[in-house]
């Protein structure tokens, strides 16, 4: 093939996906797709009560069925080494600490035996009274040392009390999240095959180094005994970002039957195996002087964990960014109940957190009489509040400006429940967004062919992102190459290491290795080039490192059925440099639709008189069709930060579905003049208060 | 092959693709399994197995269905058309291709269902079916003419796809740059004049 020796605009432009074509003719293969000979089916067994033991178990008529090839209980399976993430130490004790929690697996010759073997292991329990149910004044809560992601659990900056009291303009509410699931499209799946004391998994996962340490830790192998590939992953959102049950469960039955075994979870039992987006009840004061200047601020998370471990959805976090006061006090209360453990959803922390201040900073807009786009323009820091450190670059108001423009924001009319439209009641409502900027260290080879082609290794994951497709833009740039020329390689823990595709990190920390890998290659004239960015990412300095974006909605309530439906979206974001025009339009675009999911339609609960979620599958929980979405308007503000990383960019994967809850919430209220503070806006809410209204 | 039917599983033929399969298939199993599982045509993706979400989507006899809802044991002489039928990576179908243009997926699992759906789809309009958001004036006139598919008919009749990554505006323009272009599923009816019989 010739290599074009323009590299005019390799980086930056729209190059289209490099696995694009075996995805749309049905080749690319997924981790459930690889049947090596002999090939076993696994089934789990979920628990069915809320709390207790395991006191037996009756597999006798399972194992009677034609086709059965074992039952593995925490009697019989594979002891593990004892992992860091406890919800991983499967099958290795009696204990069920919440509904859902695997107690057996049915290993078959065929999908439809393991199945029913499932369906008739009994299995008996000594039952324990459960407690599912977060409330406000839950006495198990308490407040965390850290929340996820690193984050100190309660932070104060100046003094609160005395702010709020002298505060002339003060609001003080309430918001409400039930817990959400990520329910990426492919079911969280693996296949595993044990060859002469070597480990091969097929697994549906976010980063296939983490998933090898795993195993050759429980399994006490070394690490080149394990391979684990990820080659085209459905979607994850968080789901699949560190190892699940899958690939413990498919590689246990493997050992203990002799045999391949696939596992694929049935789309049941997610909500209860693979995390969820923890409920929060988010209590925001604001206090603001009469020119909107935010003087004193509280935002106060209270949410679950489980009993298994302690994750602690961050959502006070944004706060401790954004806008800050004088008076800053951000904090989380958790109660550790019986409940599935929660874990990420795309963007933690700040899609919840942000729902909360946006729909806050819209009540106090609306108090104080001001433009809300003004009210944010005017409370735009210097320094990041909580922790006093400069931005690397900040580009929250060239977003909100640009927004505003685009959408014709000057010519809205700010009273509420004045515009209809026959039965819909019009209203527009804005956002801000922001999402970290986060890198970790990872490995990368560049290897010079000789004939003019270059062979990039790294085990970066692409679960949906277009990394191969970025990543290759990457090297051909600084190979000073075209993009032809360059031949990549992820998707597999053979590879050089690197961390998982998470918190709008991937490219980041893949594309700075890369860059490092070819850089050298090219400047040494070798053949091989390994490099490891450690060094450089420990080098970094210290700044404030975040992606800004302003969302602007227009909706559309019904006043007969309390249908809420989205007319116009528009994001505008400031991300640092956009590697991929095309790739990252799909997932702003992706986020966001996640996002009108979260104000609309996605919803989840607790039974508690029988401890799970309600909501399963997804007949019972609503992602949004394709229908409920409009045509989505996004457009960006290049960025040229000088304190990131040499590929410039500063993470898209999750800003997209940040603001846009908050945008549509406040433009459903400037469409009905009601204040609903709790998502989602179903039609039986939000109409239910439109008739109140009426009569 | 001797044709065998015990008391849990049958042996039958189904023509995938123009290529006639025999199966000896338990009676619990899918057609969706029957093509993951038996044959490994794994393009045809499970989502939910439960008719919930659409990623499963084949055509049986030019029509589109759910393969997790159908046992393959009801199917017996079916033609078949999964996306492997629809083109492959030297020679793509036009809604493959734009689908790839346009860039109508991230990750890429809902993509095979939703492609064939979309071939259905069109097909359907090009029959003159109306759907739930056709106004009552066009209904009222039922003259049979097909359909014109605007954006909002065209996410109407894709609503039972589900895309998580949500790759939805772009769908709907792959389907608009060839919505004048496919007019009849292709494969069933190349499949009727008599397929190979390759015993699986
Ligand atoms: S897998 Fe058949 S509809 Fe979801
Ligand atoms: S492309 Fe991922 S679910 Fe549609």
């Amino acid at each position: 093939m010739a290599a074009p020796k323009t590299t005019e605009g390799v980086l930056g432009t729209a190059a289209p996906r490099r696995e694009g074509r075996a995805k749309v003719t049905g080749t690319a293969r997924y981790a459930a797709e690889h049947t090596p000979p002999a090939c076993a089916y696994a089934w789990p067994v979920a628990a069915s009560v809320a709390r207790g033991r395991v006191s037996a178990v009756d597999d006798s008529a399972a194992l009677a069925l034609p086709g059965a090839l074992a039952v593995l209980t925490h009697e019989n399976a594979p002891r593990l080494g004892e992992p860091e993430d406890a919800t991983l130490h499967l099958l290795q004790s009696p204990r069920v600490p919440h509904r859902g929690w695997y107690v057996a697996l049915a290993v078959a010759e065929t999908l439809e035996t393991a199945r029913e073997m499932a369906r008739t292991v009994r299995v008996t329990y000594d039952e324990e009274p459960h407690d599912v149910v977060l409330e406000p004044g839950h006495p198990r809560l308490y407040h965390p040392e850290w929340a996820n992601g690193g984050n100190p659990g309660d932070r104060e900056t100046g003094d609160f009390d005395r702010a709020w009291e002298a505060a002339p303009h003060r609001i003080d509410v309430t918001y409400t999240l039930s817990p959400l699931h990520n329910h990426p499209m492919e079911p969280h799946s693996a296949t595993a095959v044990w060859e002469g004391g070597h480990l091969t998994a097929y697994d549906s996962s976010q980063g296939a180094t983490p998933v090898a340490e795993l195993l050759a830790h429980m399994y006490g192998l070394d690490q080149r005994q394990v391979t684990v590939v990820a080659e085209h992953v459905g979607g994850g959102f968080g789901s699949k970002g560190t190892p699940r049950a899958p690939v413990v469960l498919a590689s246990m039955a493997a050992r203990h039957t002799g045999r391949p075994v696939k596992v694929a979870l049935p789309r049941r039992h997610l909500p209860f195996v693979v995390g969820h987006r923890a409920p929060t009840i988010q209590r925001m004061r604001l206090g603001a002087r009469d020119d909107g200047t935010l003087t004193a601020l509280h935002h106060d998370v209270v949410t679950h964990t489980s009993t298994v471990t302690e994750f602690v959805e961050q959502a006070a976090v944004p706060s401790r960014v954004m806008y800050g006061a004088e008076g800053l006090r951000t904090g989380h209360r958790v109660a550790a109940l019986d409940v599935p453990s929660p874990s990420w959803m795309r963007a933690p922390g700040e899609a919840p957190g942000m729902y909360a201040l946006e729909c806050a900073m819209d009540e106090l807009a609306c108090t104080l009489e001001m433009d809300p786009v003004e009210l944010r323009l005017r409370n735009i820091p210097d320094r990041e509040p909580d922790s006093g450190k400069p931005f690397s670059s900040h580009g929250l108001a060239a977003c909100l400006r640009e927004g505003a423009r685009r959408f014709g924001w000057e010519r809205r009319d700010p009273r509420p429940a004045t515009r209809r439209e026959g039965d819909l009641l019009l209203g527009t409502g804005m956002a801000s967004a922001t999402y970290p900027v986060l890198v970790a260290p990872s490995t990368a080879s560049a290897q010079a062919q000789g004939d003019g082609t270059y062979h990039v290794r790294i085990n970066a994951t692409d679960i949906g992102t277009g990394a191969r497709t970025v990543l290759a833009q990457v090297a051909a740039d600084a190979l000073g190459v075209g993009l032809d020329a360059v031949r990549i390689d992820v998707g597999s823990s053979d590879l050089p290491h690197a961390p998982l595709a998470g918190g709008s990190s991937g490219t980041a920390s893949w594309g700075w290795a890369v860059h490092k890998a070819c850089r050298e290659l090219r400047e040494s004239g070798g053949t091989v080039v390994t490099v490891d960015t450690t060094p450089d990412v420990e080098a970094q300095q210290e700044y404030a490192r975040h992606a800004f974006g302003a969302v602007f909605v227009e909706v559309g309530v019904d006043v007969v059925t309390g249908e809420v439906r989205v007319r116009r979206m528009l994001g505008v974001y400031a991300t640092g440099r956009i590697l991929n025009a095309r790739t990252a339009r799909s997932q702003f675009v992706g986020g966001m639709t996640m996002g009108l999911g979260m104000a609309l339609t996605e919803h989840s609960s607790m039974d508690a008189a029988l401890g799970g979620f309600v909501e399963k599958d997804l007949a019972g929980y609503h992602v949004p069709a394709n229908l409920d979405v409009p045509d989505i308007d996004v457009h960006w503000i290049e960025e040229h930060d000088p304190h990131l990383n040499p590929v410039g960019g500063k993470g898209i994967g999750e800003i997209g579905i940040v603001g846009t809850p908050a945008a549509i919430a406040n433009a459903v209220h400037h469409a009905t003049g009601r204040r609903l503070r709790e998502l989602p806006l179903t039609p039986d809410r939000v109409g239910q208060d439109l008739a109140g209204a009426a009569g | 092959m001797i044709p065998q039917r015990t008391a849990t599983s049958s042996t039958l033929t189904l023509y995938v693709n123009d290529t006639a399969h025999t199966v000896t298939a338990d009676h619990r199993t899918t057609l969706l399994d029957v093509l993951r599982e038996h044959l490994d045509l794994t393009g045809t993706k499970k989502g939910c197995d439960h008719g919930q979400c659409g990623a499963c989507t084949v055509l049986v006899e030019g029509r589109r269905a759910n393969s997790c809802l159908l046992l393959a044991v009801a199917h017996d002489g079916a033609h078949l058309t999964t996306v492997e039928g629809l083109g492959d990576e030297g020679r793509p179908h036009p809604l493959q291709e734009a689908f790839h243009e346009r860039d109508a997926f991230q990750c890429g699992y809902c993509t095979p269902g939703q492609i064939v759906s979309g071939v259905g789809m069109l097909c359907e309009a090009a029959e003159g079916h109306p759907s739930h958001v056709t106004p009552r004036e066009v209904l009222e006139r039922a003259t049979g003419a097909p359909a014109e598919l605007d954006r909002d008919e065209i996410r109407e009749r894709m609503s039972g796809n589900i895309c998580r990554c949500g790759a939805y505006p772009y769908i709907v323009r792959a389907l608009e740059d060839v919505r004048h272009e496919v007019t009849r599923a292709d494969g069933p009816a190349r499949a009727s004049g008599g397929g190979r019989e390759v015993p699986a």
